[in-house]
C-alpha cells in the first residue's frame, strides 16, 4: 500500500508499457469491427421496425427485446463457451466483435427506429406522391433528416461499445481492461494498482473523448446548416 | 384521365368513403367541396394511393392503379400539393425541385435546373432558388410546392386543401398561381374551401358529405341553383356576404 503512488509503481508501468498498448490495440480492433457490425444490424432492424409490415416489425421487436433484456456478459459467455465446448471456438477477439456487434446493434436499431419515426408523415407522403419507392424515400428524404436526431444517441452507443470491450475479461480476453487486471495481479508486475488503473482509464478517455466531441461538433454543424442559410438569405435581403 | 369505381374506404370501423364513383376528364378542373370529415381528402388521396381503397377500383390514364404498380404509375401520371406543403427541409428550394426530375425522370442536372427555374418563374419565386424552405412564408412555401409538382410534368395535379394552413393574407398569392395553372391543359383536382376560386376555375364541382358525393354540377348550377338540402346548408354557412 505504501507504494500506491510510488515512483517504483510508475516505473513498472513504463517498463511494461507495451502490454498496455497491446491491450488498447485489442480493444480498438474489437470495437471497430463490432461497431461496423452494430451499424449494419442497427440500420437493418431499424428499417424493419419502421417498414409498416407487421411481421417484419415484430421480428425487429423480438430481436431488440431479447438482446436488451439479457446481460451482455451472459451473451458473451454463451457465444464463447457454447462454441468452445462444441469444438468450434472462434477466438476471443471474434467473440467480442460478434457479441458487442449484436448487443449494440439492438440499441442502434432503437436509435434508428426513433430517428425515422420522428420524421413527419408528410415527408413520406410527399416522397410517395412524387413516385419515390421505399429505398429512394429513405435514402434521399428520410435518412438525411433522421441523421441529426440519430447522431447523439448513436455516439453514446459507440462510447459504450468501446467501454464494453471490458466484458471480454470474462472469457479471458486480451483487451485493455483484462490486460490491466492481469498486470496488477501478476507475479512480477503486481501491486501497482493505482497507476495501472489510472493509465488504463486515461487510455480509454483519450479514445472516447475526442469521439464524442467530434460527433457533437458534427451534430451542431448539421443543425446550424438550415438556420445559417436562412440568416444568409435574410442578410442578402437587407442588402438589396 | 381519372376514374374511381365503387371505391370504399374504412378506417377501422369508420366508413369514410361510401361507394364513390367519379370520372375526371383530361384537362378538366374538378373542385371538391364539403364539410370536414366528409371524405374529400381521402377521395383525392385514393387517386395516388396515399390511401389504399378498402374496395373498388381506381384507374389513372386508362390503367388500373394497384398497390403493386402505384410507385411507377403515380410517378408518371400524378403530382400532389399538400395542405402542409411538405417541402423537404434539408434541401434548398432548387434541390427540392430537381430531386425527382433527376432521380426519377432521368433528366440531367442542367435540364432539371432549367425546368426548375422555368417553374420558379411561373410561381414568381426565382430569387428563392438557393434558400431553405423553412426560411419562407407559408404562401411562398406552397408556391414552391406547386412548382415542385409542376417539375414532374405530369398530366394530373392533385391539390389537398392547398390554402387551409395559410395565413389569410397569403392565401391569394397561392390561389393566383393556381388560377394561372388552370389556363393550361393540366388535369386539376382541388379539395378546397375557397368558394371564389371554385367558382372562377372549376369546370365541375362535387359536393361531398358523410363519405358520399351528394351533388355535382357546373359552378353556375351549383351556386345559383343548389338542390340538395345539405349543400344549401353548407353554402349558407360558408358564403358570408
Amino acid at each position: 500500500m505504501a507504494g500506491l503512488f510510488s515512483p517504483e509503481a510508475w516505473n513498472k508501468i513504463w517498463i511494461y508499457r507495451d502490454t498496455f498498448f497491446l491491450g488498447l490495440k485489442n480493444t480498438a480492433v474489437t470495437a471497430l469491427f463490432a461497431l461496423a457490425l452494430a451499424l449494419v444490424i442497427g440500420i437493418f432492424f431499424g428499417l424493419l421496425a419502421t417498414s409498416g409490415k407487421k411481421p417484419l416489425a415484430a421480428l425487429a421487436r423480438v430481436y431488440v427485446e431479447v438482446i436488451q433484456n439479457t446481460p451482455v456478459l451472459l451473451q458473451m459467455c454463451f457465444l464463447y463457451y457454447a462454441l468452445a465446448f462444441s469444438n468450434r471456438s472462434i477466438g476471443i477477439i471474434n467473440t467480442g466483435i460478434l457479441t458487442l456487434g449484436i448487443y449494440h446493434g439492438a440499441y442502434m436499431a432503437e436509435v434508428v427506429r426513433t430517428g425515422i419515426e420522428s420524421i413527419s408523415r408528410g415527408q413520406f407522403e410527399a416522397a410517395h406522391s412524387q413516385g419515390f419507392g421505399y429505398i429512394g424515400t429513405m435514402y434521399h428524404i428520410i435518412l438525411p433528416q433522421s441523421i441529426k436526431i440519430i447522431l447523439p444517441p448513436m455516439v453514446n452507443q459507440v462510447v459504450n461499445l468501446i467501454k464494453n470491450t471490458s466484458c471480454l475479461y470474462i472469457v479471458g480476453g486480451a483487451d485493455l481492461i483484462s490486460v490491466t487486471y492481469s498486470f496488477v495481479t501478476g507475479e512480477n508486475t503486481g501491486g501497482a494498482y493505482a497507476p495501472a488503473y489510472l493509465i488504463s482509464g486515461l487510455l480509454f478517455f483519450i479514445v472516447c473523448c475526442p469521439l464524442s466531441s467530434l460527433a457533437s461538433l458534427w451534430e451542431n454543424s448539421l443543425k446550424k446548416r438550415d438556420v445559417r442559410s436562412g440568416k444568409a438569405q435574410k442578410s442578402l435581403e437587407r442588402m438589396a | 384521365m381519372i376514374k374511381l369505381e365503387h371505391v370504399n374506404k374504412y378506417f377501422g370501423d369508420l366508413h369514410v368513403l361510401k361507394d364513390i364513383n367519379l370520372e375526371v376528364k383530361e384537362g378538366e378542373k374538378l373542385v371538391i367541396i364539403g364539410p370536414s370529415g366528409s371524405g374529400k381528402s381521402t377521395t383525392v388521396r385514393c387517386m395516388n394511393f396515399l390511401e389504399t381503397p378498402s374496395s373498388g377500383h381506381v384507374y389513372i390514364d386508362g390503367e388500373e392503379l394497384t398497390a403493386k404498380n402505384k410507385t411507377k404509375l403515380v410517378r408518371k401520371t400524378t403530382s400532389m400539393v399538400f395542405q402542409q406543403f411538405n417541402l423537404y427541409p434539408h434541401m434548398t428550394v432548387l434541390h427540392n425541385l430537381t430531386l425527382a426530375p433527376i432521380k426519377l425522370h432521368h433528366k440531367s442536372k442542367k435540364e432539371a435546373e432549367e425546368l426548375a427555374y422555368h417553374y420558379l418563374d411561373v410561381v414568381g419565386l426565382r430569387d428563392k432558388a438557393h434558400v431553405y424552405p423553412t426560411t419562407l412564408s407559408g404562401g411562398q412555401q406552397q408556391r414552391i410546392a406547386i412548382a415542385r409538382a409542376l417539375c414532374a410534368q405530369t398530366k394530373i395535379i392533385l391539390f389537398d386543401e392547398p390554402t387551409s394552413a395559410l395565413d389569410p393574407e397569403t392565401i391569394q398569392e397561392v390561389l393566383d398561381v393556381m388560377i394561372k395553372l388552370a389556363k393550361e391543359n393540366i388535369t386539376m383536382v382541388v379539395v378546397t374551401h375557397e368558394m371564389g376560386f371554385a367558382r372562377q376555375v372549376a369546370d365541375r364541382i362535387l359536393f361531398m358529405a358523410d363519405g358520399m358525393i351528394l351533388e355535382e354540377g357546373t359552378p353556375d348550377e351549383f351556386f345559383e341553383n343548389p338542390t340538395n338540402e345539405r349543400l344549401k346548408q353548407f353554402l349558407g354557412k360558408i358564403i358570408r356576404k
